[in-house]
């Protein structure tokens, strides 16, 4: 097992440059000049390309990238073009906080997700399941911003028991993760069900009932174990989703996460936070891929790695 | 019939009805049949795919996929308390561990991320109330029991790292943990290679003179049937046709269908240039004719045959026979004695 997780994490090595690639030069292809954004309007052209020259953007664009490269495994990402402050301190402040929120919304999304796939399957079209199922076909289809707008004004303008936004208190918490945890968790909740349904079909369950088993037993002994295989290959997808979601979400709760952090640096074509910003969230998901690929084997042992 | 025990039976079916209830219609999958164990007898029931001899072992311990089938009438008595009017609570006790199954799939039957000792284990801590560590131990006392070389270290597999035959093996550790009265096979062997379907078969004829259950073994294979049954049931589309020893079966088989069944394998002392056939097929279970079931395909058919379903009926013999040849309404130009070889 420790092996597999070794290897395993031997494998992310390239992946991680290859996203430190695609990100570097998917922001040469974002219309827009720094150089010009930071001399403000109706800079002379000496101006812009000093700034240039300082910034060295005028060298060809593979230079560029191989200092990039190098810097950052020295733990260097570069300076704010806004305010001249390392990325990598930016990054660091911001990066707890979209975490908390992605905890606690992927939290959501298993949780509720799971439950209410189980209770779904177990009595399957009955009307508690046509009603879960409802309801997470409305969560796989309300757009987020949407459905965060909603709960803010019922919860926190209506009545009044909930923030509106900010990151103070652990109720700050609660609208923002359930915003962005509810389309997983619809989603999950979908997975779970159409898993469980098929492997209450299987074979073993019928052994298992022969046995004698209690039906508590064999929902969650025998059914569950084998339905969540592919429920959590699901779970680390949704965990990608999760974080490209968490750029909308804090925009809307006034985070100040990671996700909103790049929203305003692509706005200011502020080329080294973006790069930081984005780097760190596929990190992240590549992480988050490894845990999957390890709960993965650890619940399915007939996975070897080649 | 040979009767291997004279006490009362252990397990007695009587008019057992078991109907799938479908957007189709009405599925009379198995349509009342009687039949009786005793302690240490064999019993095979045998027929074609889809004649109700599954459905009528899952029926006697519930467990046939509810809704859309549904036990529509008759009593399985075991030991005298019927089961099929039983609470769920109390048929549970007896699932597994007075009443035990093996099914024929053995690569699909075992749950595939449980290891294989905890499988046999659970059943033993449930109904023997063993605590886990007794539990464990037993439970590879059995693997050792069924011929599992390494057991401890067996036990700890999950299925995928046993070969077919094992993960049978492990089946029938698993049904026999707990020293069931009685045990339904349920084509034990009909995955299996050749070679060690001989071993299981052996094997479990070998368990069941240690712990005298009786075995219902549920087979199309005629061989298996010679070698590992005192009586046989034969089912035709839902009804049993023919009840009857082993040996009248296999010497003088009475209906027209058993004796076609038997007609059909292949005999080793004649020159055969093709096997032999049972023409036409077996009704839908949805539209089952009003006389008898078999009528269309029988050589025999008379119209008595196509008005009413002839009731299975004991001859002097004691085989059990439902045929209207053996009766005295019967007109046929074949003579009895013809139509009996």
């Amino acid at each position: 097992m420790l092996m597999f997780i070794f290897r395993r994490l031997i494998q992310t090595i390239p992946v991680v440059i290859g996203v430190t690639f695609v990100v570097f030069f998917i922001m040469q292809l974002v219309p827009g000049d720094p150089a010009v954004l930071l001399a403000g309007e109706g800079a002379s052209k000496e101006t812009i390309a000093g700034i240039r020259e300082q910034l060295g953007l005028n060298r060809p664009l593979f230079v560029q990238y191989f200092d990039y490269l190098i810097n950052i495994f020295q733990g260097d990402f570069g300076l704010s073009l806004k305010n001249s402050q390392p990325v990598l301190d930016e990054i660091l402040v911001r990066l707890p906080i979209t975490m908390e929120l992605a905890f606690f919304s992927i939290i959501i999304t298993i949780v509720l997700g799971m439950a209410a796939g189980i209770i779904s399957a177990i009595k399957p079209y009955s009307l508690t399941d046509t009603s879960v199922m409802l309801v997470a076909l409305f969560g796989i289809s309300l757009p987020s911003f949407w459905f965060g707008l909603m709960l803010m004004y019922f919860f926190s303008v209506k009545l009044q028991i909930l923030p509106v936004a900010g990151w103070d208190s652990i109720l700050h918490v609660i609208l923002p993760a359930l915003t962005l945890g509810a389309g997983g968790a619809a989603i999950v909740a979908r997975m779970t069900r159409s898993s469980m349904l098929e492997v209450i079909r299987q074979d073993y369950i019928r052994t298992a009932r022969a046995k004698g088993l209690r039906e508590r037993v064999i929902v969650y002994k025998h059914a569950l174990r084998n339905a969540l295989i592919p429920v959590i290959t699901v779970v680390g997808l949704q965990f990608g989703a999760l974080l490209g979601g968490t750029v909308l979400v804090e925009s809307i709760f006034a985070i100040n996460g990671l996700g909103r952090m790049i929203v305003d640096a692509i706005r200011m074509r502020d080329l080294p936070m973006v790069q930081g910003g984005v780097l760190f969230a596929s990190m992240i998901f590549v992480i988050v891929n490894l845990f999957v690929d390890v709960f993965y084997r650890f619940f399915n042992k007939r996975i070897e790695l080649n | 019939m040979k009767m291997t025990e004279n006490n009362k039976p252990i397990l007695e079916v009587k008019g057992l009805k078991t109907h799938f209830f479908t957007k189709r219609g009405v599925s009379k999958a198995v349509d009342g049949i009687d039949f009786t164990l005793q302690k240490g007898e064999t019993l095979g029931i045998v027929g074609e795919s889809g004649c109700g001899k599954s459905m009528t072992s899952l029926s006697i311990l519930r467990l046939i996929p509810s809704p859309p089938g549904k036990i529509a009438g008759g009593q399985v008595l075991y030991k005298g308390k019927d089961l099929v009017t039983m609470s769920e609570d109390e048929m549970r006790k007896i699932r597994g561990n007075e009443i035990s199954m093996i099914f024929q799939e053995p690569m699909t039957s075992l749950n595939p991320v449980i290891p294989v000792g905890e499988q046999i284990a659970e059943a033993l801590r449930l109904h023997q109330k063993m605590g886990r560590k007794a539990a464990w131990d037993r439970a590879v006392e059995m693997l050792k029991l069924v011929g599992i070389p390494s057991p401890e270290k067996r036990a700890k597999q999950e299925p995928f790292q046993l070969s077919g035959g094992m993960r049978q093996r492990v089946m029938i550790a698993m049904a026999l943990a707990c020293k069931p009265e009685v045990l339904i096979a349920d084509e034990p062997t009909t995955a299996l290679d050749v070679t060690i379907q001989a071993q299981i078969l052996a094997l479990i004829k070998d368990l069941q003179t240690k712990l005298g259950m009786g075995v219902i073994m549920i087979t199309h294979d005629l061989g298996v049937v010679a070698e590992t049954c005192d009586n046989v049931a034969v089912m035709y589309a839902g009804n049993i046709i023919e009840y009857a020893s082993t040996e009248q079966i296999f010497s003088n088989p009475k209906h027209p269908y058993t004796q076609g069944l038997l007609d059909s394998l292949p005999k080793i002392y004649e020159d055969q240039e093709e096997l032999r056939t049972i023409e036409g097929s077996v009704p839908s279970p949805y539209n089952m004719p009003s006389g008898c079931r078999f009528a269309s395909r029988c050589p025999f058919q008379q119209p008595i045959c196509y008005q009413q379903q002839p009731e299975l009926m004991e001859q002097n013999d004691g085989v059990k026979v439902r045929c209207w040849m053996y009766t005295d309404q019967w007109t046929g130009q074949v003579e009895k004695q013809e139509a009996v070889k």
